[in-house]
This record gives structure tokens, C-alpha cells and sequence, in this order.
């Protein structure tokens, strides 16, 4: 039934919306950190979007394809007393864009409330179909 | 006198049917709001339900002639399900994403009143039917 469908459509929207949330909450969490357990400065990372097909009609899904790390030059800040600073005095931190990230942040939890009003439209439907007849 | 009474929901059923499954594209279309490259589609309603229909009072529409036994028979099944359509962009974008979510949102609230209307109809012919049985 299509119907029931679109609950796993927009379950898959929405979890692959709360992944990027996610990956938002741990970019801005570390939008400092400029050393971690392997020694280097934090990467921010980005989520890939991928559609994938779910069942017949063109029902299509969204699931996240890979998390990856951010191409964008790390930020270099002259910071001469900071421990991890090199011979020049410059500190490698983090290439998180913090605007960026509030965008996305928005971006994410809008996609989320849409997926969420179109689970109860579908959910109104559904019960009004199984009343059908009464 | 059963095949009646077929007939007269059937109108209602396969636009039901055709309803739910574009519901079900335009849900696609909103949960792939953020995906690249994800190509927006929707349902021609109408060529849709005429499919249906056709297919629904004369099974064999799109079968083959054959003049004689030997002859090998095309698939006949319906041909109700007619492809998707992919929508027209109204604003490009750099990621190659096709999806408009107002439009989309609209069509979906739309669809789903239609939808409830189909419900409507249905029960009040269910109404009407069990009027007449019941006298």
C-alpha cells in the first residue's frame, strides 16, 4: 500500500536530516579544538545525501551515503604563546565555517518538521481510510 | 447486479489508487529536498486515471489481434501505469536539485484533500447502496 510507504519515506528523510543535525552538533562543539586524540586539530565533516529507491510507484528515500571530512583549508590564527603554535607562531584550528553550519542547522531541523507534517498528513489519511464506509 | 454496484465504486477506487500513489511521489520529492542531484517527478493525474479506468473496463486494451491461436499474444496487462514525469524547474540549482518545496507542499496538501473528497464520495455511495438494500 502506498500509503504506509510514505512513512518510511519520510522516516528516511528524517533520519537522514537527524544525521546531519548531528554531524552540526559536533562541528560547532569543536569549531575550537585544535588538537585531538591523534594529535591534529579537528576536521569539520559533511554529510552526502543519497537517493535510494524504496519499493515500487517512485517511492524514493533518502539514506546518507558517507560523512565526509571538509575539503576547506584549516584556519591558521597567530597565537605565539599557544603550546601547539609552530616556529612562526601560527596555530592550525579547525575549518569549521560556524555561519555555515547555523545555516545548515536551520536548513536541517525545516526538512525535519516538513517530513514530520507530511507523516501526519499521511497518518490522518490512513485512519480515515481504514474508517471508510462508516 | 454485484457488478453494479462494482462499477459505481470503481470510479472513486482508482482515483484513490492514483491519489495514493502521487502522494506517495510527492513525499519522495519533499524527503529529497536536500539530496544533489535528486530530480523532482509527479503524476499526470488525469492521463493517470484515464489509464486506469480504460484498463479497468477493457482489460485487453493494449493486447495484440490475433487471428489465429498461433499467434503470439503481446503482454496484455494494463497499461494503467503510465510513467513518471519529471517537473520543469522554475529556478535551477548549483547542486542539480530539481525540487521546489512551496510547490511541492502545495501539491501535497492538495492531493490530500483530494484524497479525503475520494474517501467522501465513497462512503456516501456505500450510503446510498445500503439505502436502496436496506429500502
Amino acid at each position: 500500500m502506498s500509503l504506509s510507504n510514505i512513512f518510511n519515506v519520510a522516516g528516511s528523510a528524517m533520519n537522514a536530516q537527524a544525521q546531519r543535525l548531528n554531524t552540526v552538533a559536533s562541528n560547532l562543539a569543536n569549531a575550537d579544538s585544535a588538537t585531538s586524540a591523534n594529535g591534529t586539530p579537528y576536521k569539520a565533516k559533511q554529510v552526502v545525501f543519497a537517493a535510494t529507491p524504496m519499493g515500487e510507484g517512485g517511492a524514493t528515500g533518502v539514506n546518507v551515503a558517507a560523512v565526509v571530512d571538509d575539503p576547506s583549508p584549516m584556519k591558521q590564527v597567530y597565537d605565539p604563546k599557544n603550546p601547539l603554535a609552530d616556529e612562526k607562531g601560527y596555530v592550525t584550528m579547525p575549518n569549521v565555517n560556524v555561519v555555515e553550519e547555523m545555516v545548515n542547522m536551520i536548513s536541517a531541523s525545516r526538512a525535519y518538521q516538513s517530513n514530520v507534517d507530511m507523516m501526519n498528513t499521511t497518518k490522518t489519511l490512513l485512519l480515515k481510510t481504514l474508517s471508510l464506509g462508516q | 447486479m454485484l457488478n453494479r454496484l462494482d462499477d459505481m465504486l470503481n470510479f472513486h477506487a482508482q482515483a484513490l489508487r492514483i491519489r495514493e500513489q502521487r502522494q506517495q511521489v510527492l513525499a519522495s520529492n519533499i524527503a529529497n529536498a536536500d539530496t544533489p542531484n535528486y530530480k523532482a517527478r509527479d503524476l499526470d493525474f488525469r492521463a493517470a486515471l484515464q489509464g486506469a479506468l480504460q484498463g479497468a473496463s477493457a482489460s485487453a486494451a493494449g493486447a495484440l489481434a490475433t487471428t489465429s491461436p498461433r499467434h503470439l499474444e503481446g503482454p496484455s496487462g494494463p497499461a494503467s501505469e503510465p510513467g513518471l514525469l519529471y517537473r520543469t524547474p522554475a529556478q535551477g540549482s548549483v547542486d542539480g536539485n530539481t525540487v521546489n518545496m512551496d510547490a511541492e507542499r502545495a501539491a501535497f496538501a492538495d492531493n490530500a484533500v483530494h484524497y479525503e473528497f475520494d474517501l467522501t464520495r465513497i462512503t456516501q455511495q456505500i450510503k446510498t447502496m445500503l439505502a436502496a438494500i436496506q429500502g
